[in-house]
């Protein structure tokens, strides 16, 4: 059987939520006897192993710390307690078009958002036709990002990420910008990605999308892992604990 | 992350397990000088977007700082008259002193303003206090052109001993600014008042380094120990080795001691300043290190 692509190690992320940062306001704070920090616990104590060229929805409603989660797997956030392991390139769709820039033309953005992806220059030169192609806004290539209609922008986002060649492929609430056409090449290219062995961990509300491409589903609740089962039973339990 | 290792490998091969978020600090921007490239092009981008003379600005603003100095100073004040060549002099230290304040200034606000990258993605974010020194030098080189330009009209004849002096000088001054940007562009994220403090720090260091004056002038206002502790600001001799380089081989030489030139014991002095200017940047790098971990839950 494969090798661990991620390791979750009994992970604790704590959230300070600072209510004041002005001296006059923490004073005024201090001297009414009212704490001036709140400490809420994004993540208590969640341990998860996930296979190589496994296919994971991470699945849990609002404030469940998933988006938590996936930032302690990429690196932008390290965790308060516990630990973190990943095998090979991570790089993510954490937000659309994290690294671009609107002042920068399409061409300029698809080399910085590259290049903050973890690729070389020759990887990009090589690959750049695709992701033109792929993304279907060659007509815009030297026009500034900012004239973009955020569908554009988010293909070229999109078409930059997934060619990207990583080993494990973060994707968070992303796909709901896309047009319906470019979601379903853009769901294709995922389901690719996944048969050429690398790792997928996805996030997403869009229950169907989810239960179509990933295998394994992990629910989250509150901060703590509450399931972790096949992506249908996982669908069907998170259902059953709907809130409302 | 090693981008060049992925490359050769599939995603197939056994990769070594690795902590994510963990990096190597300034040594990691070797590798990443692709992405440092592209940032640095960037900033540049963005900094003269929709200007109609762009770069030229770079050129512009040196220019009346310079005149502006000249007219009160060396006019009025007629400092002009104590000191030869007073114009090469005076812009020999600006050129110095607009080098640390572009670095230190640009670098403390580098990671707010970048907050989109830090708040996504991982990368070594001392790239971006890095980027601005290759900012400050794309806008350090036209300045030297004109400050060599202006020191040969005087009679400039530099010896290899004065450039080597220039180029110590200026690498002091970028060691320095980057020590101190990292430092103050992590406290930068958790309080915004470090870039008011370090607005502060820069019109201080204009008049708190040889630029404008002579050494002479606070060597003979200040008590000896004051004027210790003057010396000890790694930008003096900084400034020094800059007029060193540049005014010194413009002057007429006989006419000017180089005792009274240069203060006494300058190559021991710009040696404290290398010293203080690498822990600087020791010091900076450690708590940028320590700080790194909270930038994106922060900004």
């Amino acid at each position: 059987m494969a090798v661990n692509s991620v390791e979750v190690r009994h992970v604790t992320k704590r959230f300070t939520l600072r209510h004041t940062r002005s001296l006059k306001e923490m004073a005024v704070w201090k001297s009414r006897g009212r704490d001036t920090t709140n400490i809420f616990l994004a993540l208590d104590d969640v341990a998860l192993n996930i296979k190589q060229g496994e296919a994971v929805g991470l699945l849990g409603w609002n404030g469940s710390g998933k988006s938590t989660l996936l930032k302690l797997i990429s690196g932008v956030m390290r965790p308060d307690k516990g630990s973190i392991g990943v095998r090979g390139r991570v790089a993510g769709l954490i937000e659309v078009g994290a690294g671009f820039h609107p002042d920068l033309t399409g061409r300029e953005n698809v080399y910085l958002n590259g290049a903050t992806l973890g690729m070389s220059r020759q990887q990009i030169d090589r690959l750049f036709d695709d992701i033109v192609d792929f993304s279907g806004v060659s007509r815009f290539l030297d026009t500034e990002v900012k004239f973009y209609s955020s569908g554009m922008f988010f293909r070229l986002a999109f078409a930059v990420a997934v060619h990207t060649e990583p080993d494990v492929f973060l994707v968070d609430e992303i796909l709901a910008v896309g047009d319906e056409p470019f979601q379903r090449i853009a769901v294709a290219r995922i389901q690719e990605l996944c048969k050429e062995g690398r790792t997928l961990i996805m996030v997403s509300h869009d229950l169907p999308m989810v239960e179509n491409i990933c295998r394994r589903g992990i629910v989250l609740r509150e901060g703590h892992l509450s399931q972790d089962t096949d992506i249908t039973s996982a669908i069907r339990l998170l259902r059953e604990t709907d809130r409302a | 992350m090693n981008v060049t290792s992925t490359e050769a490998q599939g995603p197939t091969d056994v990769l070594p397990m690795r902590e994510p978020g963990i990096g190597g600090g300034l040594f990691d921007v070797a590798r990443w000088r692709f992405l440092l490239m592209l940032l640095v092009r960037k900033e540049l981008r963005v900094r003269y977007r929709g200007s109609v003379l762009g770069i030229m600005w770079s050129y512009v603003k040196p220019l009346v700082q310079f005149l502006v100095f000249y007219v009160a100073l060396g006019v009025f004040l007629q400092l002009n008259k104590g000191t030869p060549a007073y114009a090469v002099y005076l812009f020999s230290g600006i050129v110095g002193i607009n080098f640390f304040n572009e670095i230190f200034g640009n670098a403390t606000r580098s990671i707010v303003l970048n907050a989109d990258f830090v708040k996504k993605i991982y990368l070594p974010r001392e790239l971006f206090p890095v980027s601005m020194i290759w900012v400050a030098l794309v806008h350090l080189v036209p300045q030297i052109i004109i400050l060599m330009g202006g020191a040969l009209l005087y009679g400039w004849r530099p010896g290899p001993l004065n450039l080597l002096a220039g180029l110590v000088a200026l690498i002091i001054v970028a060691v320095l600014a980057l020590g101190l940007g990292l430092l103050f562009s992590a406290v930068n994220v958790l309080f915004r008042d470090a870039e008011n403090i370090v607005d502060l720090f820069l019109m201080v260091g204009t008049w708190a380094s040889p630029v404008l004056y002579t050494w002479t002038m606070v060597y003979k206002a200040f008590p000896r120990w004051l004027w210790l502790l003057y010396q000890c600001n790694p930008l003096t001799p900084a400034v020094e080795l800059m007029h060193y380089c540049f005014w010194y081989p413009a002057t007429d030489q006989s006419s000017v001691a180089l005792a009274k030139a240069i203060p006494p014991h300058l190559p021991w002095w710009a040696l404290l300043s290398v010293f203080t200017s690498v822990v600087a940047l020791g010091v900076g790098q450690f708590v940028f290190a320590r700080l790194q971990g909270r930038f994106a839950q922060e900004l």
